[in-house]
């Protein structure tokens, strides 16, 4: 069972519906034990890097952290990525997991922000999460903070600048795309992930 | 590099999409979930749903349509039509949409932006301006382009992203539904006043209009319908001519 982890912040719903397709069984859910139990675990978000506190209060984030501890295949998605860094420009008193050193930060002024639509990534040949994804696939993006390059990139992004759009280190995966909303390549990679 | 995006619109009246020229003379184009499927299969980016009768007759937005279409749907999928609060905007999240599209409820109370960017994100928050030349300027319009909204479509653009709207859908009444190309003056001006995304709509009718509302218009996105619909112009054809001519696409798709 793959928990699909609910803290309010914007909307689960594709994900869930991606997962679906797969065939994969997959649970939306607030509650801790259900992390706890879960299989693998995804943690969407789109919205604010404020919105991962409430994890804090709920208990699900010493679940997460936890599981991811016990080495549970975890997925963060966009803000869910953002979260595995420790902390965001976006706002500065928000401690995220700190799994991965570094601090998301604003596009700079040289671009349009938000980065929103279909750009290419060039993919680390070795990561099991792009396996059958060549560099220069197309990815949907929409956010306005990005991560840094880490020596866990997996897959990197150019506007305005080189930034980490898939990191993975061992069962730890970020995407700072959208594979629900990517076409193909997104439904593939959600595979690769449901496969490990 | 961030490819411009190709939108394929769906506007739906009573559960099948019709297409009008100028805003009236409605035809039967077909399903909306097959339609978005067909779209998505040929290379469309996005795809927008827009309940077009809603405002007007008081319609609820189509929830069943919006599911139905959502449900093996890969790609962005934003609707509007109808949706006057925040609570109508959940349902409509609830039932697949990945962003929503207000327009005349905007318009009318702008802290429906905010209260929807704070709860869903800007990115989920589209705000679509009606806009027709007055003189040298462009006049914002409501309820399906059949009242003027007071106001400048310029000044109103800049401050809806004022309040969090995460991308402007900019449509010319002056050419929806005409086919002879956007309306490339509006849509720069516009794109220029404001640093979220522009997407330019009314007007298409061939791949060299795309070509000239992303090269002179500085969109970052065209969204058009019915010379998809009615097979006028596959969308892989048009991407192929748009890549062609070194448009940054994404092609193949």
């Amino acid at each position: 069972m793959i928990a699909i982890v609910d803290y309010g912040a914007g909307n689960l719903v594709s994900v869930k519906k991606a997962f679906d397709w797969l065939r994969e069984d997959c649970v939306i859910t607030s509650d801790p034990s259900d992390v706890e139990k879960a299989a693998k675990i995804v943690l969407p978000g789109v919205g604010h890097f404020a919105s991962t506190e409430s994890l804090t209060h709920s208990g699900l984030r010493d679940a997460t952290s936890g599981a991811i501890g016990r080495g549970i295949p975890f997925l963060g998605i966009c803000v869910g990525m953002q979260w595995m860094f420790a902390s965001s420009e976006e706002s500065p008193d928000t401690k995220g997991l700190g799994l991965l050193d570094g601090q998301c930060e604003r596009f700079p002024a040289t671009v349009k922000s938000p980065h929103v639509g279909w750009n290419s990534i060039d993919v680390n040949s070795s990561s099991r999460l792009f396996r059958g994804i060549p560099s220069a696939s197309f990815v949907y993006f929409t956010h306005s903070y990005r991560a840094p390059m880490t020596d866990a990139t997996a897959a990197c992004c150019e506007y305005g600048g080189r930034f980490s759009a898939a990191i993975e280190r061992d069962q730890l995966f970020g995407v700072q795309f959208h594979p629900e909303k990517s076409g193909e390549a997104g439904l593939k990679i959600l595979k690769n992930f449901c496969a490990l | 590099m961030l490819t411009k995006r190709i939108i394929a619109c769906l506007d739906v009246r009573a559960g099948r999409v019709v297409k009008g020229i100028q805003f009236t003379d409605l035809r039967d184009a077909g399903d909306p979930a097959e339609l978005a499927h067909a779209h998505a299969a040929s290379g469309a980016d996005e795809i927008v749903l827009l309940d077009i009768s809603a405002t007007h007759e008081q319609r609820a937005t189509l929830l069943d349509t919006v599911s139905r279409t959502a449900r093996q749907l890969f790609i962005p999928f934003t609707v509007g039509g109808g949706i006057r609060t925040l609570d109508e905007a959940a349902a409509v999240f609830a039932a697949g949409a990945d962003k929503i599209s207000i327009n005349s409820s905007a318009l009318a109370d702008s802290t429906l932006i905010t209260r929807i960017a704070e709860r869903f994100g800007s990115q989920a928050v589209v705000v679509a301006i009606d806009a027709k030349r007055s003189g040298n300027s462009w006049a914002a319009f409501t309820h399906g382009g059949r009242k003027p909204a007071g106001r400048d479509a310029i000044e109103w653009a800049r401050e809806a992203e004022s309040y969090g709207a995460g991308e402007i859908l900019l449509t010319s009444m002056d050419r929806d539904g005409t086919g002879i190309g956007f309306d490339c003056d509006l849509t720069r001006a516009v794109a220029q006043a404001v640093r979220i995304p522009v997407i330019a709509s009314g007007g298409a009718g061939g791949a060299g209009h795309f070509v000239e509302v992303f090269r002179d218009g500085a969109a970052d996105a065209a969204l058009a319908a019915s010379i998809f619909h009615y097979g006028y112009s596959r969308l892989a054809d048009l991407k192929a001519e748009l890549n062609s001519q070194d448009i940054p696409v994404r092609w193949p798709c």
